[in-house]
């Protein structure tokens, strides 16, 4: 069983002038899906950035821990899997030497077995030689996944996840995060209500500030 | 052991920046494009005149620091242009990509400024090295300052707006002590002076290097991360 833990105190963020969201507090622990939602413009991407350690909240702090201790920031990329429309993986590259490439940067194994299962779940395996600027925004969506699950984090963060894709995209996404949600931390942004009724947690973001939580 | 990681790493991104380059010739071409052009543009205007050597050496420098300009950028700016730099920092820590960026404009500076050496050699008659070690020396160390400071400039500019006007803007006051020294050096490379008498500035540009170096490895967690 997972004992990573993920701890929000009194987060805030400001861009210049203006407070985006004020005082988050949570705890995710173990296992489990967690949702965050919220208008347009509440601060739902800038939420999961923070979490995931891609940029700095104004005041507050997120503390990972597994057993070892809390994650020194240097080292959160490893523990963190993380999906979003505004990801953008080498296009010049096709999505196996991608693929590669990324695992050789992380310092991991590149498991060719698990890489050709995780292609051919998300029905990418007959086009993996191809250059990725070939694909269609719902393929590239679906490499994402790929490219979040195969170094095996503790953490799964999906910002929008079923963004550009077909209905059987979007089912194949919905069995990953079931099965994924069972032993390790997943949290999806999202305001696609299908998305958001997987999660046993939710946090609703609006004026500034967390207004319920389920 | 956490340095050899960290090495291996920051080796593995060098090789993706590298293949990246021979795939789309982004730098390659710009660089090869500006030392043709700015080479032949002081051919022309030199005529038949003969310049003097610290003419000479002065021009060397000069097409070396503008040349640097339009090409060493690329090791970030084309990641924030592509908007890749989000997946970088998915998969690396920033001493791993700072590390790979500035392998791969080292290794682009010394191939830039080799041919801007072989070509000056060819084509410029009192481009001519008395002191060859000391000439070598200055090559290298110049370079290694030139290449540090263009890829943690390069970061700084990344995110900015006006990229183009605001790299060599930026670079004029922070290299310019290493490009005068360097200059320094290379006239004394072609008068014969000795190691010796030279030690000053070599000195100057060894602590111009090792500052930089521990300054930008110190900024650039902050630079990287918004």
């Amino acid at each position: 069983m997972s004992s990573y833990s993920i701890q929000s105190q009194n987060l805030s963020k400001l861009f210049g002038r203006r407070l985006i969201f004020k005082n988050i507090n949570f705890n995710w622990s173990d296992k489990g899906i967690f949702g965050i939602s919220g208008p347009n413009g509440s601060g739902k991407s800038t939420l999961v950035k923070i979490v995931a350690g891609l940029i700095a909240a104004s005041s507050g702090k997120i503390i990972h821990k597994n057993s070892d201790g809390e994650i020194i920031p240097e080292k959160l990329h490893n523990h963190i899997g993380f999906v979003s429309p505004y990801l953008v993986l080498y296009e010049e590259f096709s999505a196996w030497e991608n693929l590669k490439i990324f695992a050789k940067i992380r310092g991991v194994n590149f498991d060719d077995q698990k890489v050709i299962y995780y292609l051919t779940q998300f029905l990418l395996e007959n086009r993996k030689n191809d250059l990725v600027k070939t694909y269609s925004s719902g393929m590239k969506q679906r490499l994402k996944f790929i490219f979040a699950l195969m170094h095996s984090p503790d953490v799964l963060i999906f910002d929008e996840p079923t963004s550009n894709l077909d209905e059987e995209g979007k089912k194949v996404v919905y069995n990953i995060v079931h099965e994924e949600g069972r032993s390790r931390i997943v949290v999806i942004a999202s305001n696609e209500e299908r998305d958001l009724a997987m999660c046993q947690e939710k946090i609703l973001l609006e004026n500034f500030k967390t207004i319920e939580r389920r | 052991m956490f340095l050899q990681e960290t090495t291996m790493r920051a080796y593995s991104l060098f090789k993706k920046d590298f293949h990246s380059e021979l795939r789309t010739r982004y730098a390659i071409n710009s660089l090869a494009m500006f030392i043709i052009v700015a080479i032949s543009v002081i051919l022309f205007s030199i005529g038949n005149e003969t310049i003097t050597e610290s003419l000479t050496g002065g021009l060397y420098w000069v097409v070396i620091f503008f040349t640097a300009m339009s090409g060493l950028a690329r090791a970030f700016v084309s990641e924030e242009e592509r908007g890749t730099s989000l997946t970088l920092q998915l998969v690396a820590s920033p001493t791993t990509v700072f590390s790979g960026k500035l392998i791969f404009n080292l290794i682009l500076v010394f191939c830039m400024n080799l041919v801007i050496a072989l070509l000056y050699s060819a084509l410029f008659e009192k481009f001519v090295i008395q002191n060859f070690p000391l000439f070598l020396m200055t090559f290298i160390l110049g370079n290694i300052g030139l290449a540090i400071s263009s890829t943690i400039i390069a970061a700084i500019i990344a995110k900015a707006g006006a990229k183009g006007t605001l790299y060599p803007v930026l670079s004029f006051p922070i290299l310019l002590p290493l490009i005068l020294t360097c200059v320094q050096l290379t006239l004394f490379s072609f008068d014969g002076t000795s190691f010796e008498e030279a030690q000053f500035e070599l000195a100057i540009v060894v602590g111009y290097d090792v500052i930089m170096l521990t300054a930008s490895y110190m900024l650039f967690d902050f630079i990287w991360k918004d």
